[in-house]
């Protein structure tokens, strides 16, 4: 607890550093990212996370130097090499795009590691650290570090909100972009070169192995949330900092540790989080939509049998007991119960001792379904050409799925029956007789 | 046999197990599949290690593998009920999964002789040193034997069921259509990928085992049309491969893997540019000949 | 106008498709007779292919039966033959036709006992009965269109089914092409085969088809073409989707409810 305290206070000025570098880099490579998860190119990401390491290391061959610069530049050019190298392979051979990813990724990579155990095997004392650029190690950030990555950072995000409105229309439709007349071509060079230079200042906290999640987990856990792409694009780069946060702590708390990983757990916590929990598109909001529409189908249904009987007997208001009900269609007694309590709380059902009935309230409704059941059973014999024997089972599913406007449709395109395909009358109520 | 030689051997029956899988994956566009998997076996394989200590056991390596067929689960249920998009699913599985595996090798450092440096290109030049002795007789390296094993078990599954891979890589409606179970087929597949990229990776790694997996077929992809001597023809890069990969890797002191996956993109190079019918420079002069020809 | 038929080879009942939810094909109830040369139309995106993806158990439908030969599909399967849309597989594959062909003997002799001459012979007349025997050794990424429709067709052959359910096989198929096969379909259907084919021209389609099923995410006729061939029924194959079904589905797929009762 004093260690959180003590790091959350950013006392000690390198720590400062740190947390500032990561969170930033979390943010910016979060908003970029935005547009690689829109664009489906997640998995070229990877390939370019993975393809920098050539690059890095070529670049402290020649230059015997680890000045933060000198490497990102190498990274920069080797990212950009395989961009092309997948391009190239997928347009001018047979092969496949995902088959192009994938062997741009691993034999670069491969390089990589040859020239990174080769520069190891040479024993210059400088290259100690290039190591950190496979799991990232954020700790090892130095001022001059934070700088270079500031300035990339900077620059990526005031780029992207330069480019805004073009890149939104590009990630959502290249074909109605090029229809505009934009420059198509040029504006997707543009966004390779900001993802590769957030890959490559990426790395160092994250490594090249995960650098991709950091790019694509953050947008995919704010698509989750909305559907409006600049409150998506704020959101991941909340989630891309925190994760930054929650990294730079990790590494400084337990500095044997490499960041790279615990920033990707978390970040990708926060993506399971959110599918589970996001209103609208979350599972558990989508299980519970799903419940409350059992439930609401059971009601309806239990007041259409009220219906039905009423209508049998010309009463439309007796009082029924369970079984009576459970007659006319099979009904688990404690969930009919149930259903009979809920409905009497909206005020569709009175209770007298242990028999129910309707109120007028619960006629209205009760008539809606019948309406829609019959209008539905008429729409399927009329248009969908289904005869008389076959139509109610569909009905019996579809009734309670008509909206208001719906139900509307039904009538006009029918243009209000008086009765549905087995003869029976269709009820409407009153302000349906415009 | 020379250390030389027993880990190049090691490396061509990676390479060659690899290298006959790859060929279905790069047909069905599963290339990146293949790369998620080898990823995510890796808590599988930290786990095994963890229970059974620096000899992984039979079971143990199937226990692992068993985290390949996972991923692809994982990877289907977010797309199709949590409506993610596949890339995206791919991407943050097996980072995930990949994630985790460090983070526990970084936990129970000093319990597994597993370090981060196996997990990225592996430790071949140890093989020969964990020695199948019988009767104080050596009968070359552990590893290699259990590669070997693997390699036939692979080569016998893919005999049994090559008219079934055959069918379901080409037309899956059609072999659905027939009675002949697509799913079935595409988890054996996915299970035997998972199984070859756990017992290969103390050789070579998580990540460059992609590179054996994908690059040999795709360099065969595009020498030949009959799908047989595309399977033969990867193996025999593979091999290759590993000779030349490991004899470059001990000219500049570097690493095997790395090595290998280098003359691994060297060959893919040749072919891309050479083959005589899809070749950059292939396609070219056929195109010349036919226009000799039609005039 | 649907004309349900006695001893039908394929009847369809209450057939409900859907892709996530969202339905694509609502409630299609017909049947068809034997040795008829059956064409399906109507319009982009009416479900068509979906339609006999689903009578061949491709696709799991939402509610609803197929019968075939008055037995589940899967008692059946030797005697239906499926031929997918060209555009369905990657033509790069590393295959030659022969072997395409023969994967038309794998419903009958297994996946695990060996292709016999006989088989061999039943592809290469299978070849021959689509004039491509002289093509049987090519390379399937070397064909045109057409000569891969064909191979597709002869695929199918080597099945000697009773059924054959075609998804566009005349689209990019030239002229003579088209003629030729449209001969062995007539051929076929002398031999008392059923033929269903997914067609999108119009015009042909009165020509070439003796019973037609118009669709439009609805059934809105099956029967012999002269009687379903009207304007009025037509004009409502074509005349747009309905918006009502429309919206349905729209509110369904947008809230992932599931239907049932
Ligand atoms: N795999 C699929 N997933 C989701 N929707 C699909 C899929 N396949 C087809 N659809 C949709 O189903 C409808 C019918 O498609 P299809 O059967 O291919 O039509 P047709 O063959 O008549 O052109 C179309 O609206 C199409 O967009
Ligand atoms: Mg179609």
């Amino acid at each position: 607890m004093k260690e959180l305290l003590e790091f959350l206070s950013l006392a000690n000025a390198n720590v400062r550093y740190v947390v500032l570098g990561v969170m930033l880099l979390g943010a910016s490579t979060a908003v970029v990212g935005s547009f690689t998860f829109l664009r489906k190119k997640a998995l070229v990401g990877d390939a370019i996370a993975h393809s920098v390491l050539p690059g890095i290391c070529l670049a402290f061959m020649f230059s015997q130097y680890k000045h933060p610069l000198v490497l990102l530049i190498g990274a920069f050019i080797s990212g950009w090499l395989s961009i092309l190298s997948i391009d190239i392979i997928s347009k001018k051979s047979r092969i496949k795009s995902d088959t192009a990813i994938a062997i741009v990724l691993s034999v670069f990579f491969g390089i990589g590691i040859l020239l990174l155990t080769y520069i190891q095997s040479t024993g210059n004392a400088a290259q100690a650290g290039l190591d950190s650029f496979l799991f990232g190690q954020a700790a090892s950030l130095i001022r001059e570090d934070v700088m270079v990555l500031g300035a990339v950072c900077f620059l990526l995000v005031l780029t992207i909100y330069f480019f805004f409105k073009e890149f939104s229309i590009l990630s959502f439709d290249a074909d109605y972009a090029t229809s505009l007349g934009l420059p198509v071509r040029f504006l997707e060079v543009i966004l390779s070169t900001l993802t590769v230079l957030a890959i490559a200042v990426g790395i160092q906290a994250v490594g090249v192995v995960l650098m991709a999640a950091m790019l694509i987990t953050p947008a995919a856990a704010a698509r989750y949330w909305t559907n409006n792409l600049t409150k998506m694009i704020v959101l991941a780069a909340l989630f891309g900092a925190f994760s930054g946060l929650f990294g730079s702590y990790i590494s400084y708390s337990a500095p044997k540790m490499p960041t790279g990983p615990w920033i990707i757990v978390c970040i990708t916590i926060i993506a399971f989080v959110s599918l589970a929990f996001a209103p609208e598109r979350g599972l558990f909001f989508k299980w519970k939509r799903k419940r409350s529409k059992e439930i609401n189908t059971l009601d309806e249904n239990v007041l259409k049998i009220f219906f039905h009987l009423g209508e049998q007997e010309n009463n439309m208001f007796a009082a029924r007991k369970i079984p009576a009900l459970q007659k006319r269609r099979y009904f688990d007694e404690k969930k009919v119960l149930q259903s009979l309590k809920r409905m009497m709380r909206a005020g569709q059902i009175e209770q007298e001792d242990n028999t129910w009935k309707l109120t007028e309230t619960g006629l209205v409704e009760a008539k809606r379904i019948a309406r829609i059941h019959r209008l539905w059973e008429m729409y399927m014999s009329k248009f969908l050409r289904m005869p008389a024997d076959h139509v109610h089972e569909g009905a019996e599913s579809l009734e309670h799925f008509f909206t208001p406007s719906m139900e509307a449709m039904l009538e006009q395109d029918l243009d209000f029956p008086e009765t549905d395909p087995h003869d029976k009358p269709i009820p409407y109520t009153v302000k349906n007789e415009f | 046999m020379s250390f030389d030689y027993q880990i190049i051997l090691t490396g061509a029956l990676v390479a060659a197990s690899c290298a006959i899988l790859g060929c279905f994956l790069i047909l069905r566009k599963m290339a990146m599949i293949g790369d998620a998997i080898s990823h995510a076996v890796l808590p599988g394989i930290v786990i095994a290690f963890l229970i059974s200590g620096s000899r992984a056991s039979v079971p143990m390596l199937l226990g692992a593998a068993s985290f390949g067929v996972l991923t692809t689960f994982m990877i289907e249920w977010l797309s199709k009920k949590a409506r993610m998009q596949n890339d995206a699913a791919i991407g943050l599985v097996f980072t995930f999964l990949f994630a985790v595996g460090i983070i526990m090798l970084t936990l129970f450092a000093d319990k597994l002789d597993l370090d981060a440096h196996c997990v990225l290109h592996g430790e071949i030049a140890f093989v020969p040193l964990d020695q199948l002795i019988i009767n104080g007789i050596s009968f070359g390296p552990r590893k290699a034997w259990l590669l070997g094993g693997v390699f036939l078990f692979v080569v016998s599954i893919v005999i049994i069921g090559y008219r079934a891979l055959f069918i379901t890589t080409f037309d899956t409606a059609y072999a659905v259509s027939i009675g002949i179970s697509a799913v079935v087929w595409h988890y054996v597949l996915m299970a035997l990928v998972s199984l070859v990229t756990v017992v290969s990776f103390e050789a070579v790694g998580a990540v460059l085992v992609v590179a054996f997996l994908v690059v040999p077929a795709a360099t065969a992809y595009l020498l030949t049309d009959n799908l047989l001597k595309m399977i033969f023809i990867a193996v025999t890069v593979g091999i290759l491969s590993s000779f030349a990969g490991y004899f470059f890797a001990k000219f500049i002191d570097g690493s095997i893997p790395g090595a290998m996956s280098t003359a691994l993109g060297f060959f893919f190079l040749l072919s891309f540019i050479f083959s005589p019918k899809y070749g950059l420079i292939g396609k070219r002069l056929a195109k010349k000949r036919e226009v000799f020809q039609n005039t | 106008m649907i004309i349900q038929v006695d001893n039908p080879v394929l009847e369809v009942h209450d057939l409900t498709v859907s892709y996530d939810k969202n339905p694509v094909l609502w409630n299609i109830d017909f049947s068809i007779p034997k040795g008829k040369l059956v064409g399906i139309i109507g319009p982009n995106g009416a479900g068509k292919s979906t339609m006999l993806k689903s009578v061949m158990g491709l696709i799991e439908p939402q509610s609803g039966f197929v019968k075939v030969f008055d037995k589940d599909l899967d008692d059946v399967r030797q005697r239906v033959s499926y031929v997918p849309q060209r555009e369905s597989v990657d033509w790069d594959f590393p295959a030659s036709v022969l072997d395409v062909v023969l994967m038309g003997r794998y419903g009958r002799r297994g996946l695990f006992k060996r292709m016999t001459k006989q088989d061999k012979e039943i592809a290469m007349a299978s070849l021959a009965k689509v004039n491509m025997e002289k093509y049987y050794n090519r390379q399937i990424a070397q064909l045109s269109g057409g000569q891969q429709q064909r191979v597709f067709i002869a695929r199918s052959l080597a099945q000697q089914a009773d059924l054959y359910l075609m998804d566009e096989p005349f689209a990019g198929v030239d002229a003579s092409a088209e003629s030729s096969i449209l001969s062995l379909l007539q051929e076929m259907r002398a031999e008392e085969k059923t033929i269903m084919v997914v067609h999108h021209d119009l015009q042909s389609a009165y020509e070439y088809f003796d019973w037609v099923i118009l669709l439009n995410m609805r059934l809105v006729a099956s029967g012999p073409k002269e009687e379903v061939f009207t304007p009025k029924l037509l004009q409502e194959t074509y005349g747009g989707k309905l918006t009502l079904l429309d919206s349905l589905s729209n509110f369904i797929r947008r809230k992932e409810l599931p239907i049932k009762g």
